[in-house]
């Protein structure tokens, strides 16, 4: 899914009017407001000595690190070890770190797909969403319509994003209101069997994890 | 009366799937929000609050980044962590600094 | 239990146990959902007990901590014109200040 090559130079806009850097790319475009009002704040919490620039610069490799590979990888490991799937149902946190993913900050809930249920997350309120497994949340799942739809007509949804669902499943949609955040673990898909760990979590895409979609058959 | 932010179940249009990569500032407000956090200089319950007091037409006029960037900002000030005054310079101080040759 | 769990409001509401989200409409930061309030669900689990968000929005406490239950609803309970099938649910976190017994 959309991965991000971004390169956070290393150095921030603290070193006083006089040294100028070589333009970066968001700096070509005039400033717009919030954009004058971050890098203000930014200075000001410098300046004050209540945050430093290399903490800045920690927390966005934070970011980075994360995205939905962590993800992948811990579905994969459920898909080929069933013990692995019982703990993972049970305590998604503690089934992270068991794979060395740091998810002491949330409370992660993992959600099983089966032929009888088809789960799918959303935040309506705001944008929760299990950041430290998937990284930052897709534009779509943020925005209007999404969170107003999914919750009403979740099959009309589901459909945009080319997924069918019969009748007799159940459609069941997670509102992520509180400190839970929610991972669908989706069905593992025929035409996988006896692939090895790594080759399953390059199949498993972040919008399944999301459950707006399954994880396909490989292609024959 | 329902806030802006508390969607569930309205009308909406198809879902746009487009995807952004994110901006550098982008990035920036979201690490500088969980900083703050880890400095026990914000919590998360205060900035979703600080957000669905904004203007109701703020989900459409601004980005997701932007409602972040002034619900920091609104609890920065709250607490008195910075003042209205020290920010206002310092964004004038800025503007001028980027627009200069 | 955790040290917030000692100081929590004691559990009402059992898994498998009819709940009413509560018809109220304060300002505030509220997380209950609009769509849910008035609805009728069935308890999945009780998830813990946590600090009051709309207390926690004001720099308060939000102690003594609340109940938080899973609480799973029929779609054709929530939307008098839900056109899927019957079985499709909805599961919301609720605190148990908003949820009565049914």
């Amino acid at each position: 899914m959309a991965h991000e090559h971004d390169h956070n130079h290393g150095h921030d806009h603290d070193h006083g009017p006089k040294f100028r850097h070589p333009p970066q790319p968001d700096e070509d475009e005039t400033l717009g407001y919030y954009q004058l009002m971050e890098v203000a704040v930014r200075e000001l919490l410098i300046e004050k000595g209540l945050i430093s620039a290399d903490d800045l610069r920690r927390t966005i490799e934070k970011i980075d690190s994360r995205s939905p590979a962590l993800g992948a990888r811990m579905v994969a490991h459920a898909w080929v070890d069933p013990a692995y799937k019982k703990r993972l149902l049970a305590d998604g946190s503690a089934a992270a770190q068991e794979l060395g993913i740091d998810a002491s900050d949330v409370k992660l809930i993992v959600v099983e797909n089966t032929p009888r249920v088809h789960n799918v997350i959303v935040c309506t309120l705001c944008s929760c969403y299990p950041r430290p497994i998937l990284g930052l949340p897709p534009d779509w799942y943020k925005a209007r319509s999404y969170r107003s739809r999914v919750v009403r007509e979740p099959r009309a949804v589901l459909r945009e994003f080319g997924t069918g669902l019969a009748d007799d499943v159940e459609v069941r949609v997670h509102d992520s209101t509180a400190d839970m955040r929610y991972l669908v673990l989706p069905e593992r898909p025929p035409g996988t069997e006896g692939w090895d760990e790594a080759r399953l979590a390059e199949l498993v895409t972040r919008d399944s994890m999301i459950g707006v979609t399954k994880v396909s058959s490989p292609a024959a | 009366m329902r806030g802006p932010h508390d969607m569930g179940g309205l009308p909406a249009g198809p879902v746009d799937r487009t995807e952004h990569k994110h901006d550098f500032w982008e990035k920036r407000v979201d690490a500088l929000a969980r900083l703050l956090t880890e400095r026990k200089l914000r919590t998360t319950d205060e900035s979703r609050r600080a957000i669905e007091s904004l203007a109701p037409d703020a989900y459409d006029r601004m980005s997701y980044y932007e409602r972040w960037m002034a619900a920091i900002t609104t609890i920065l000030l709250e607490r008195g962590v910075i003042t209205s005054d020290e920010l206002g310079r310092k964004m004038e101080e800025v503007r001028t600094r980027k627009a200069a040759p | 239990m955790t040290g917030m769990e000692r100081r929590a409001v004691p559990a009402r509401f059992r898994p498998g146990e009819r709940v009413a989200v509560r018809r109220a409409d304060p300002p505030g930061h509220i997380r209950t959902p609009f769509y849910i309030r008035g609805c009728v669900g069935v308890v999945e689990r009780l998830c813990g007990a946590f600090a009051n968000p709309e207390e926690l929005a004001y720099r308060r406490t939000g102690l003594p901590a609340q109940p938080l239950y899973r609480v799973r609803f029929n779609q054709c309970d929530i939307w008098p014109d839900y056109r899927g099938p019957a079985h499709d649910t909805v599961d919301v976190e609720i605190y148990q200040h908003w949820l009565e017994p049914r």
